[in-house]
This record gives structure tokens, sequence and C-alpha cells, in this order.
């Protein structure tokens, strides 16, 4: 049997996928119009983030010819010749087909404005679309989209992402995403969107868009008009059904290829499958239904001969298949029968999600809605009049009840008494709402884009051992698509592994059965002092590198001797063990200690000197100080032998330690000073220089209640007060930043390094690896009050030791750059050689950007 | 007299002492314009060697990975993003990268040797 694919998107590729895996000697050709194989065109928008054209490829090259597919890309097929059932590419290949299969997916829908030609008016689709935005990006000021739906909104946010704040929403609906949710949830949505600076239009008809050869700005119906240098159109999709039309293939009026339940046209050998495929007068334009579609045809298919009746049953009639070119199917035992279309979406940080029928009203309908518009929360839920099914709903700014919400109304689950709970959680009672994971049934759908139960999860945890996200994604693929299930697999993961008896802990990895926690304790008790002890006493097993950096930075914690010697060398993570931070190209970059951000203008001289001298990029960080970046490893020894000679130290940027502690000018020249801030700032930073910790650490000392140094977002944050100085802690900055709490107020020069000692001891000795201050003070029952407790009233009797240990540590601090560049033998590991120690890496690239120097781009 | 068409035949080329590498680490070794990852897995008596390239970004880091065991499979981490990669067959053990080429090592009075297929 030979099979031919037009399309190579993400529902081709899923059809390939699962009809190879079902009857691998099927013979297969894929023609796709795009130069790359199938990429993740769900999560395009993190194109701008970050992710590669690479990083979203769903399969590389190697994988089709594994499995000896035939793929031609950059080669649309041009036209189907049904009777000679072959098809013609762009490149002249002609193929022919026992069947066919159209994935031809979908294209942006440009209404017929004029002036859409111009340059600087985009679609959103492709990754080719991305780059030429990103590449017009540099010269726009200000954007705007057409379109408030689902895509829309996620290209606003591109645009956002690209750099230009300046963005406008235009939509011809009166309200946002008027297909997912209702008014007051689209009101709720246009009023985040608008706190994040977007700009929104509703029920607005562009008219035109003017401007020369670029576009300058759009006119409107209602005569007025804005002026935008960048515009991104996102007003539907369109089904690509050009071919089909051409070839005389029924398509809907208003576009889709017409397929009945067994995605098949009216030629009964043409399938058309995805975003291109029109099932009962409805195009479905998310990407679970389309990999249904693709599973449908891909079993049809794979069991042909059965039901053709060529191959007797068994193993055989899957092999024979290649053979197999007989009557197009007749039964086929698998039907697609329509979609469920609940989503849930990340939209610039917001959650919006819709399930069920979210818009029903009337009698028999109960309706729950909660509403609050400080914090921009909206939920509302459709119940049955008796008040025991759920049959749908909108979630807006909070969706964490998404998944539960949607296996309740799908599963018909039986609602608790009062079904309100479920979206306001249960107030007061002990009982929280619903059953939680525990209730669904086993054929319950987790992963709608994969297809996985609740069942198979929960069996992959206790039948085959899968005890971490990674082991049931190789083996279930849930959670593989959209990640939108993720939370829930986990919970599943967790609840499975409980009901087993297994009391899970955080273990280092599976050469330590000990939390980190554990492995503070038994390291000390032992007094082991390298990392080969450590595992030899604690551990089986040769390492790892999730076991390593913890076990080095416990020892360095407890220990206080320099990380690289007594073998510890080759245990550190890489930037330890090179005493600096890797750079995109295999450069390192140079921080060197400026405590309290104070430097003198002969430091800032010699700094600029050595920049030069070595071709060193500089910038001022964010954490006062000066980072030099694009340092060979060969040059490293000699640029920090030059700092050292002026008077400089590590600023340990690299190390899980203290980074700064930053100052504000305090009372020597502000005018509302009330304390030296500056001082006091240079006196804790050098106090815990070096120290190691399960994460890195930084403070600040502010002079006043204005707060210039920003002390509340440290781990550990002092204000100045009339009477002393307010003692705060566990703040973070980072991507889920939190406020500082008062530990204690009005406290003198001594007790507050006092506290801090004894809060950051205790902070070294119970946290998890990579857990900073903020995330431990979360994890502590009874949070801060309980910390209070212990630093403060000493609750724990610990005070004394913690604090002796402490001062053990301050006082055998030394700079590990001085250590490194004295010691021959530590010295010698800074070449990038080993045989040819004079030569640098040859590899290493850079390119020039406002006359200074930048590392060229990853390939 | 070493020919490019026998296959089979192994050039092995001096790269550096032993007490160049440290123990359960790797050096960086260069081998005309290649660049190959040498590790001395102290802890289990092994020497390995790969291409210093890392898959994934192509950076020349893996020689500055760390170095570790997997169910027993001895890995290397790059330290950029953590892939990691088994020493023993180049077989990339997190996710879909592409696999690393990897080299034959010997160790002769004191010195590294390490094996390149058809040779110079
Ligand atoms: C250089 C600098 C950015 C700048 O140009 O200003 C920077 C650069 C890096 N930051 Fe940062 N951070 C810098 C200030 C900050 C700040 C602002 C601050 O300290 O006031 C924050 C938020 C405050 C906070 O930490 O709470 C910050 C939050 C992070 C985080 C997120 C931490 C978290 O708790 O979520 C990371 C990731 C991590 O540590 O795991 C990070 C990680 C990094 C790394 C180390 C990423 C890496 O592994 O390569 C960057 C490498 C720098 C290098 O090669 O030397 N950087 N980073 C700043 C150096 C400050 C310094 O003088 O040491
Ligand atoms: C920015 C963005 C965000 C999205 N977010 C979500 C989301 O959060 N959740 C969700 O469920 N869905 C989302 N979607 C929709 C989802 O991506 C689509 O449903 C899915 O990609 C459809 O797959 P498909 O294979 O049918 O079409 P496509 O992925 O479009 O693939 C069709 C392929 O066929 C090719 N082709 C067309 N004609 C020919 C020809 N004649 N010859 C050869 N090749 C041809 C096209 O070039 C294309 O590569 C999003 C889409 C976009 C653009
Ligand atoms: S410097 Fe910090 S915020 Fe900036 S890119 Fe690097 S890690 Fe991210
Ligand atoms: S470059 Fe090696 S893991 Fe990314």
């Amino acid at each position: 049997m030979k099979v031919v694919v037009i399309g190579n998107g993400m529902v081709g590729y899923k059809f390939c996928e699962k009809l190879k895996s079902m009857a691998p000697s099927v013979e297969l050709i894929v023609f796709g119009e795009e130069i790359r194989p199938a990429y993740d065109r769900v999560h395009l928008s993190e194109f701008f983030a970050g992710k590669t054209a690479d990083d979203l490829t769903l399969a590389g090259l190697d994988w089709y010819q594994d499995n000896n597919i035939r793929l031609h890309l950059g080669d649309p097929v041009q036209s189907i010749d049904r009777t000679a059932k072959t098809v013609h590419s762009h490149k002249g290949i002609i193929e022919s087909y026992d069947y066919l299969v159209l994935a031809t997916g979908s294209a942006a829908f440009v209404p017929p404005i004029p002036g859409v030609d111009k340059q600087g008016v985009f679609i959103y689709r492709t990754i080719e679309d991305l780059e030429m935005m990103n590449a017009h990006a540099r010269k726009a000021k200000t954007g705007a989209v057409i379109g408030g739906g689902l895509l829309g909104l996620e290209a606003a946010k591109a645009m956002l992402d690209l750099g230009i704040s300046n963005t406008q929403v235009i939509e011809f609906a009166p309200r946002l995403m008027p297909r997912q949710i209702d008014d007051a949830g689209s009101n709720i949505l246009r009023n985040k969107l608008e706190m994040l600076g977007l700009k929104i239009h509703t029920s607005k008809n562009t008219s035109e868009i003017s401007g020369g050869e670029s576009i300058t700005g759009m006119q409107f119906s209602d005569g007025t008009s804005i002026e935008v240098d960048m515009l991104v159109i996102s007003a539907g999709i369109k089904p690509r059904d050009e071919l089909a039309k051409l070839c005389g293939l029924e398509t809907g009026s208003r576009g889709g290829i017409v397929v009945d339940e067994k995605l098949q046209t009216n030629d009964p050998s043409i399938f058309a499958i995805g975003e291109c495929a029109l099932y009962s007068g409805m195009i479905y334009g998310l990407v679970a239904p389309g990999y249904e579609m693709a599973s449908v045809v891909a079993e049809n298919l794979a069991s042909l001969p059965r039901t053709g009746g060529v191959v007797p049953f068994g193993f055989k009639e899957i092999t024979n298949i290649a053979e197999f070119s007989g009557p197009p199917p007749s039964g086929g035992r698998v039907a697609f029968t329509g979609y469920d279309m609940s989503t849930k979406l990340k939209l610039i940080g917001i959650d919006v999600a819709s399930f069920g029928d979210p818009f029903l009203t009337g009698e028999n309908i109960r309706t729950v809605v909660f509403e609050d518009t400080m914090k921009g929360i909206y939920k509302r839920i459709n119940i049955s009049a008796d008040g025991k099914e759920l049959l749908g709903g909108v979630l807006v700014g909070d969706a964490e009840q998404y998944n539960m919400l949607l296996q309740t109304c799908k599963n018909k689950l039986v609602l608790p008494p009062n079904p309100e709970d479920l979206v306001l959680g249960s107030r007061g009672g002990e009982n929280l709402a619903g059953a939680g994971v525990q209730g669904l049934p086993d054929e319950a759908m987790i992963c709608s884009c994969e297809t996985v139960s609740k069942g198979a999860i929960c069996n992959a945890v206790s039948e085959l051992a899968c005890e971490t996200m990674d082991a049931i994604k190789k083996c279930t693929k849930a959670g593989t698509g959209c990640g939108g299930c993720v939370p829930m697999v986990k919970d599943l993961m967790l609840y499975t592994m409980k009901s087993q008896g297994k009391y899970i802990r955080n273990i280092l990895c599976e050469h330590f059965n000990y939390s980190r926690q554990e492995m503070f304790d038994l390291v000390k008790l032992h007094e082991l002092k390298t990392y080969n002890e450590v595992l030899d006493k604690l551990g089986k097993g040769d390492g790892c590198e999730l076991c390593k950096p913890p076990v080095a930075s416990i020892l360095a914690s407890l220990w206080g001797e320099m990380i690289l010697k007594k073998g510890n060398d080759t245990a550190q993570d890489s930037n330890d063990r090179f005493l600096a931070n890797i750079q995109k190209g295999g450069t390192y970059s140079v921080v060197p200690r400026i405590p309290g951000g104070e430097i003198t203008p002969d430091k800032l001289i010699v700094i600029g000197q050595v920049a030069k001298q070595y071709n060193l990029y500089t910038k001022i960080t964010g954490g006062q100080r000066i980072d030099l970046f694009g340092a060979h490893l060969n040059d490293l020894p000699d640029i920090w032998g030059q700092l050292i000679a002026a008077g400089f130290e590590s600023g340990h940027a690299y190390g899980k330690s203290l980074r700064t502690v930053k100052s504000c000018v305090g009372s020597t020249w502000c005018r509302f000073g009330l304390h030296d801030s500056v001082s006091y700032a240079i006196r804790i930073e050098e106090r815990y220089r070096g120290l190691r910790s399960p994460h890195k650490l930084k403070g600040g000392v502010s002079g006043c209640i204005r707060e210039c140094a920003e002390a509340q977002s440290k781990d550990f944050g002092i204000i100045a007060t009339e009477k002393g100085w307010n003692l705060h802690i566990c703040g973070n900055g980072g991507s889920k930043p939190q406020h500082a709490l008062l530990l204690a107020a009005d406290l003198d020069d001594e007790t507050c390094i006092k506290y801090i000692d004894r809060f950051l001891m205790f902070y070294i000795k119970t946290a998890d690896t990579l857990t900073r201050t903020a995330t431990w003070l979360n994890k502590m029952e009874g949070g801060i009050d309980y910390i209070r407790n212990v630093v403060v009233n000493d609750s724990l009797g610990m005070a004394q030791a913690w604090e002796a240990e402490m001062q053990t540590l301050v006082d055998c601090y030394k700079c590990e750059w001085k250590e490194a560049i004295e010691n021959p033998e530590i010295k010698k590991r800074f070449n990038h050689f080993v045989n040819a120690p004079e030569v640098k890496d040859p590899t290493v690239k850079f390119e020039t950007m406002r006359e200074q120097k930048k590392v060229a781009d990853w390939k | 007299m070493i020919t490019l068409t026998d296959q089979k035949k192994i050039t092995w080329f001096a790269a550096c002492q032993i007490s160049d590498v440290p123990a359960n680490g790797g050096v960086c070794v260069k081998y005309g314009d290649e660049q190959i990852a040498l590790f001395h897995f102290a802890r289990r008596g092994e020497w390995y060697a790969t291409q210093n390239e890392c898959p994934h970004r192509k950076q020349m880091a893996l020689s500055r990975g760390m170095i570790g065991t997997q169910e027993d499979e001895p890995k290397v981490a790059c330290p950029f993003h953590k892939k990691t990669f088994s020493l023993a067959t180049g077989q990339c053990l997190t996710g879909d990268e592409c696999n690393i080429k990897t080299y034959p090592v010997k160790t002769e009075d004191g010195k590294v040797f390490i094996g390149i297929e058809g040779g110079l």
C-alpha cells in the first residue's frame, strides 16, 4: 500500500507517526510546502522568547529517514489527478498513490482592506512569518494587531516581546475572544491587558491601511485613525482547500474540504485531516482534534487488510499491508465524531479558559459567577438546574481549577453539595471542593493531545515504575503536546505513589537516597571532606550532574575550604569549576566584587584598562557592579591577576553564594538618610562574601523608608528607622517576585547581624537544593512566625552554635581567585587545549555592536 | 604505512600526560582542526574520548562538563543546558539531540593516547 500525504504540519506529522507505528511497512511519501520538517505551531510564540526553530521541531529529518518516509520539503503539490491517482509537485515530481491524505492546514484570513500588501504588514502562522517580523521590528516603534481572538492576542504578546511596547489591538466584534468567553470574562481580560500597556479597541472596523511603500497608519470606518509602523493581521483562519477545489473534491461554501466521520472526502481514496477538514459544518482550529483525526485515518488504513478480507488474522496482517492496494475502505473500525473545544491558554501571562458550553443560559441552567475586579479574576460555571451536573464555564485570570472542572464536566462527575465550592474553594470547611484527581474515573482523558487516560498514567506509575515526569512523558507521551495537562499528570503521579505507600522525598538523585537536609547533617556528622568520601560513605555508584553541585555546596558551607581543592574541583558545576559564568560561545564573564556598589575612580580606571587590554564587553549590572564579558578561558588567570593586584577580589557571580548587598547612598549625602547605609552594606557584604548556600543570596540596605536600595526584594533587606534597622527576609526578584517579610524591627547594628547569621545558617541547613529563601519560606510550616521564633526567640536552642559556625566561615574566607592563580596545579586548568596551552578556542566568534563586541549568535 | 582506505586501522596519537587530566573530569585535546574531549573517570578506572562540540547549540564545551553515571551508563552533561550523552556510545540520553562521536583511549607509560580511525 502506498500512501501520499500533502502537508507536513502538526497533523500531517502526527498521521505519519501513528501510521508508521501501526503499519511500519507502508510506503509513505510526504510533500511539505515549508522548508522545515513539521514543528510545534502551538508554541510558535516562544520563538520570540528565545526558542529556536530546532527547539520547536517535532521530529528531525533522521526520524523520517529511520522510519522510511520519503519527505519532500519546500515542494508544494500543485495538482492532483484523481483518475490516474497521481500528485504533481512544484519541482516536477509525479507520485502515484493508493490513498491520499490532505493535511494542508489553514492560512491566515486576510480581509480585503486596501493597503494590506504594504511593507510592515504581517500574518502570524509560520516560522518564516516570525523571522520577517523580527527583522522589521527593529525599525518599528508602534504596532497594531487586527483581531482580538486567541491568535490576535498571541500576536500582540509577540509584539510586546519584540520590544514594541506601544501596541494596539483592533477587534471588529464588541468584545475580545468572542468565541471562547462571555461578556463579563472579556471585560476582565480587557482590563488586565490594558494594565499591561496594550491599547484595546473593540467594535472597530479597519477601512484602509495608509502609507507609501510601508505602512504608516490605519484608518477606521468610524472616521478615526492611528499611526503605526508594524501591523499583524490575525482575523481568523481560512482552510487551505485550493488543491481540493482544483481537482473537484467537495468543499464548503466558506471553505474546508468536506469529510465524513472516517475523514473521507467524496473521493473514497482521499482523506482530509486537521485544519483543512470540514466535518459536520465545522473547522476545528485546535491541534487536539486534528491529532484525533490523524489517529482515526491511520488506524483505519492500518486495519485495511482485515476489513478488506485480504489477509487472515494474526501478526502478518500488519506487515503484509505493504502489498495491499485493494478497494477503498468501506467499514473501518474507528470514527471521528466531533471534538470538545475546551481550551486553556496563557495570554501574556493571563490564564483564560473555557470548557463545555460556556454560554449556556435559560431556565434549566444555574449559573454561578465569581468576579474580583481588583485582582482581575472572573469565573463562571453553568450547572444543570438539579445541581448535579457541570455543563460548562469560563475562567479568566485564574484557571488553576481548569483541569478538574473539565474532567468533572466531561465525565459527568457528581457535583459536591455546594457546587459553588468548585470555583470558590471550600470556605472554612475541612474538605476541599470536589474529590480531586482520585475522584476521576479511569477512562477520564487527561492528555487530550495524545489521548492518554487517567488509567494509563496511573498504570505507568504503578506497573512500569515511572516516578518522574520525564519517565511518564517518555512512556505514555502524556504532557508532550500543548503541555496543559502537566500539573494534573504530576498530581496523578504523586497520588499513585502515595497510594502505594511510597513516601515522597526530594532525594538528590539515583546515587543518594537522601534529601539535601539529611545529606547536610550526615556529611557533618561523619566529617566528610571530599565528594568521593561522601559518595563512598552515603551513596552508591559514581555520581552525576544532579548530586555533584549540591554535595560540593554542602562541603563548602560546612568546612569553608577552597572549593577547587581535594579533588572537589570536578564535583563543582562548570561555572564554579572555572570560577566564572560560561557565556554563549564558550567564553566567560569576570565580575569583581564592588561591595555596596561603592568604587573609587582609580579602581574604575583599572577595570577600564583591563577590559581594553583583553577586549572585554563591559556593562553595569543590575546588582550595582560591573560585569566584563567575553573572556577566553586562557585569559582568566591574567585578568584576575591584574584585578587582584589593584585590590579587587572575586565577586562570586558564578556561585550559589552571596552576590551583592545593594545600598543606597544613605545619610552621608542624602537629605532624608537616617543612617549610613553604604558603610553598613559594605560591612555585611564583606561578612558573607564567599559563603556557599543552597541558592544564591542577595541583600540590600536602604537609608530610609523610601527604599532606594529595593531591600524588600532581597533575601535579606535592611531599612533604616529612627531607632535602628528593620530586618526583612525572604524577598525574591526573578520570575516569581515576592516581597520580603519583616523579621524584627528597630535593631542595633550588632543584633541585626546576629539575626542574619542565624537566619542564613538555618536556611543553609534546611533548604532543598536550588531553593531561594522565598520558596524555602513558602514551604516552611508555620511560615514567618516559625522562622521568627527560631531566629529571634531561639526556640531550637541553636542560636549560639549557628553564630559560632558563621564566625568560623567568616574567619576562613579567602579570595578564591587569588588562591587559584597562586596555585600552579589549579592555574593550569584554565586552558582550552590541554596539549596546546597557548592556543585559544578558535571557534569563538565575535561581532560588533554599539562600539563594543558581542558574541555571535547560536548556530 | 597507514592508508585512508583502511577503515579499521586505528592510529593512536599521544594526547597528553595522565596527570594533565583532572580525576573524574575532562580536558580538551587539539587534534589538527578537531577538538576532542578526553575524560578520566577515575572512580571507575576508565578513560573516554568524545567530540568536544555539544550538538545542541554547537558549543565547544563537553570537556568542561560534569561526568557521572545513569544506571551505570557513564555520561557527560554539557555545561550549557545539561543535555547528557553516554561516554560509552555517544548516545544522547536527554531528548532527541543527535548522538556524539566517541574515540577509543588507551594509556601507556604515563601517557594518554586517543585512537583515530583511518589515521592521519
Ligand atoms: C549580569 C546580570 C544582568 C545584568 O546585566 O544586569 C545577571 C546575569 C545573570 N543572571 Fe541574574 N543577573 C543580574 C542580576 C539579577 C537580578 C537583579 C538583582 O540582583 O538586583 C535578579 C533578580 C533578583 C533576585 O535574584 O531575586 C536576577 C535573577 C536571576 C535569576 C532568577 C533567580 C530566582 O530566584 O528566580 C537567575 C537564574 C538562577 O539563578 O537560577 C539568574 C541568572 C543569571 C545568569 C547567571 C544566567 C547564567 O546562568 O548564565 C546570568 C549570567 C551573568 C554572567 O555571565 O556573568 N539571575 N539577576 C546581573 C548581575 C548582578 C551582579 O552584579 O551580580
Ligand atoms: C500562533 C498560533 C498559536 C496557536 N495556539 C494554539 C493553542 O494554544 N492550542 C491549540 O490547540 N491550537 C493552537 N494553534 C492552532 C494549531 O497550530 C493548529 O490547529 C495546527 O497546527 C493544525 O495542524 P495542521 O497540520 O492541520 O495544519 P498546519 O500546522 O498549518 O500544517 C499544514 C502544512 O501543510 C502545508 N501545505 C499546505 N498546502 C500544501 C501543498 N499544496 N503542498 C504541500 N504542503 C502544503 C503548509 O505549508 C503547512 O506546513 C495555534 C496556531 C498558531 C498559528
Ligand atoms: S541576564 Fe538574567 S534576565 Fe538577562 S537574559 Fe540572562 S538570565 Fe535572563
Ligand atoms: S549547548 Fe550543550 S546542552 Fe545546549
